[in-house]
């Protein structure tokens, strides 16, 4: 007894404290058990694969695989077809020697065609939801650590100050505006000046009516939230689109632009509840500039819905682009979406089923995949729903 | 409650501004001019072009356009520039066309979503509810033209009943069950695949709803007392997991003026949705900046009474 008591206790003291596993290993071992998200990232690897080599084979003067190379006299085949060889000259022979998926009113190979489609999917759903969600953490990041402080009268007049001179310039009215503009600037050169040489006396009297607070910041964003979520977005997308030049980056800009709102309730949310904790008191105290406690110490943790969102987003930007090229609005011809794939096609429902069902059962399994892998992410990054499980 | 009706009024009210000065200038600083649409016709001479940028304020600044384009709308004179017809009349033929859609879409959502989404709760992690969650990714990942055509193969090649358009031509001289029966089959499809989204979305909300009530401590002392599983699901559970969704009655109302452009334009369904797009095409602003507008005051009203309606039935909600 007495020996045993004297032996100090093991308190696994010799071991480290950390978690063994780091959290990358802990986030795989959750995810690998939801099979569907399993699935649905598989498929989402599977496809930027196939839509880079699409991208590579498909481009340049003389690709392996031409999308666009018609051939009257081969058109509307079936899918697993026999070339007619004999009618065709040797440049026209499809790569692989068969019609892999048929080929289309014109004689081009569906094949080659959905292969380039497929990175214009991939580019649009990317980049327009890498636009939606810089907007929405930055707009939401303001709201959610700046959204306290007031903006001031003089502020306001300045902005108005200015866009009133850039409307004129624009109208044709050179001269006024001009005169506006330099004045806006000026003051804003001189609220510059004074926070460089760090004049902090007290304004005169007769200008306190300049230094007015308005409305919050906070307010400000969130009214711009709810007017921007006033708009009917599919119809909104569609209008814009319908009257910008035909070009897939206005698409991609105009889907982005019309998407960062719900990013930027989740970001506020977060910054919100986050700005209140104590590391980043801590961080303040210590002097760490906003800049770097809202990036490097703040963002990380608010990260987990937004990529959530932004993954659904992907799924949803990619019906939405296939919708406007079924409805005429989107990449001009002849470059080939799967969307004017299967709006090409659907005048041949009947005797060339292939047109319509290759296209659109791809769209579907890709926006499944990023369904499915969005919401695995949504069950390993929740903490709530991971106890319950 | 009086003075959150009166914020919340004045604060819709400066939205609306907002929105109808920002669809003014996306519509107006856009590249092009509705009197440009066909340079080509002969008929277009620069006379007639000055007389028509006259007839609708084109040549005035763009703020008194705005000032003259919302003086028209609250006095009801829009007209619009293809045909001169009266814009509040058109939208509401239009609107009556697109109405059965709405009503039969909303009916099935609601009604189909519930026992979906509840018997997934139940049976947790059961065959039916993996499937179930299946099949609702699948119902909202499938693109709606898609779906549309996977439909009109079926009935078309399986019941040869012809399904496009809002009635078979010709038909009102036959009997009126088989008009009535056509109507149906007109009907039936577009309001199906107008559901299907829906339908996925709401059973899924249903079902962590039901999750979130299920797991409460009192629901669990309800099972601890003995009583039978049916009434803790449906007596206990249930009732406390409908009070988000009594809110959503007021969501639903933007979507009366939303008719889908897309189902719309292939069933050549004369609703709401077709003609915006076909104003889009002939950029018939007045059009395009009423449908706008009426659609936004939908959204803003939808979200007070969703408001209103949270207040009344749960108690806790003061703001």
């Amino acid at each position: 007894m007495i020996e045993e008591s004297a032996s100090p206790p093991d308190y696994g003291l010799e071991q480290p404290l950390a978690p063994r596993r780091t959290r990358l290993e802990e986030f795989w071992l959750l995810f690998r058990q939801n099979r569907l998200a399993i699935m649905g990232l598989i498929i989402f690897i599977l496809f930027f694969c196939i839509a880079f080599t699409g991208l590579l084979l498909t481009s340049g003067s003389d690709p392996v695989f031409d999308p666009s190379l018609v051939r009257l006299q081969e058109k509307l085949r079936a899918p697993f077809s026999k070339p007619h060889l004999e009618t065709l000259r040797p440049n026209e022979i499809p790569t692989l020697g068969i019609y892999l998926l048929g080929t289309d009113d014109l004689g081009r190979d569906v094949f080659s065609r959905m292969l380039q489609g497929a990175w214009v999917s991939l580019t649009v759903g990317f980049v327009a939801v890498g636009i939606s969600v810089i907007i929405g953490i930055f707009m939401g990041g303001i709201a959610g650590y700046f959204g306290q402080r007031h903006i001031r009268l003089d502020q306001v007049l300045v902005t108005c100050l200015l866009s009133a001179g850039a409307a004129l310039v624009f109208f044709n009215q050179a001269k006024w505006g001009a005169v506006l503009l330099v004045l806006g600037h000026a003051y804003i050169f001189y609220l510059l000046l004074m926070r460089l040489i760090a004049v902090r006396k007290i304004p005169p009297k007769r200008f306190e009516l300049l230094h007015l607070d308005t409305i919050s910041i906070d307010t400000l964003i969130m009214r711009l939230v709810d007017i921007m979520l006033c708009f009917p977005s599919f119809f909104l997308i569609l209008t814009v689109v319908a009257l910008l030049p035909a070009s897939i980056y206005n698409i991609m800009i105009v889907i982005g632009l019309t998407s960062w709102m719900g990013t930027t309730r989740f970001v506020r949310a977060e910054f919100l509840s986050l700005r209140e904790q104590d590391f980043v008191a801590a961080a303040r105290a210590l002097g760490v500039d906003n800049f770097r406690i809202i990036f490097r110490h703040m963002m990380p943790n608010a990260i987990a819905p937004v990529l959530v969102s932004a993954t659904i987003g992907i799924a949803t930007a990619i019906l939405t682009e296939a919708g406007l090229s079924f409805l005429g609005f989107g990449v001009p011809p002849p470059h080939a979406t799967w969307g004017n794939i299967l709006s090409d096609g659907k005048n041949f429902i009947f005797d060339a089923p292939w047109l319509t069902f290759v296209p659109g059962f791809s769209i579907l399994v890709v926006v499944l995949a990023f369904n499915l892998f969005g919401e695995g992410l949504r069950d390993v990054l929740n903490p709530k729903l991971r106890e319950r499980h | 409650m009086l003075s959150f009706i009166g914020r919340s009024f004045i604060q819709k009210i400066i939205t609306i501004i907002f929105v109808s000065v920002i669809s003014f200038l996306i519509i107006h600083l856009a590249p092009g001019e509705p009197s440009q649409v066909d340079p080509l016709n002969p008929k277009f001479t620069p006379e007639v072009v000055e007389r028509f940028r006259k007839e609708f304020h084109l040549d005035e600044p763009l703020y008194k356009q705005y000032l003259f384009f919302y003086q028209d709308l609250f006095t009801g004179k829009t007209v619009s520039w293809k045909d001169n017809q009266s814009v509040l009349k058109k939208i509401w033929e239009r609107f009556l066309n697109s109405l059965p859609l709405f009503i039969l879409g909303t009916i099935l959502t609601w009604t189909l979503s519930f026992p979906v989404g509840i018997r997934s709760a139940i049976f947790r992690g059961g065959l039916y509810d993996r499937s179930a969650t299946f099949f609702s990714y699948l119902l909202i990942s499938i693109p709606g033209f898609f779906f549309a055509y996977i439909l009109i193969i079926l009935v078309v090649t399986r019941f040869h009943v012809p399904v496009l358009g809002m009635e078979t031509f010709g038909i009102s001289d036959a009997s009126w069950p088989s008009v009535a029966m056509d109507r149906i089959w007109h009907l039936l499809i577009p309001s199906v695949l107008g559901a299907t989204a829906g339908i996925a979305v709401l059973s899924r909300y249903v079902r962590s709803q039901m999750l979130e009530v299920e797991g409460q401590d009192y629901v669990r002392t309800a099972k601890a007392k003995g009583l039978p599983p049916d009434t803790v699901h449906y007596k206990h559970a249930l009732r406390n997991a409908l009070i988000p969704f009594v809110t959503m009655f007021g969501l639903i109302l933007p979507g009366l003026i939303g008719g889908s452009v897309i189902i719309e334009s292939i069933f050549s369904w004369p609703g709401i949705g077709r003609m915006a797009y076909e104003a889009i095409l002939a950029r018939d602003y007045p059009v395009i900046l009423t449908v706008n507008f009426v659609s936004a005051v939908l959204v803003l009203v939808g979200t007070f009474i969703s408001d209103i309606l949270y207040m009344v039935v749960d108690p806790r909600i003061r703001i």
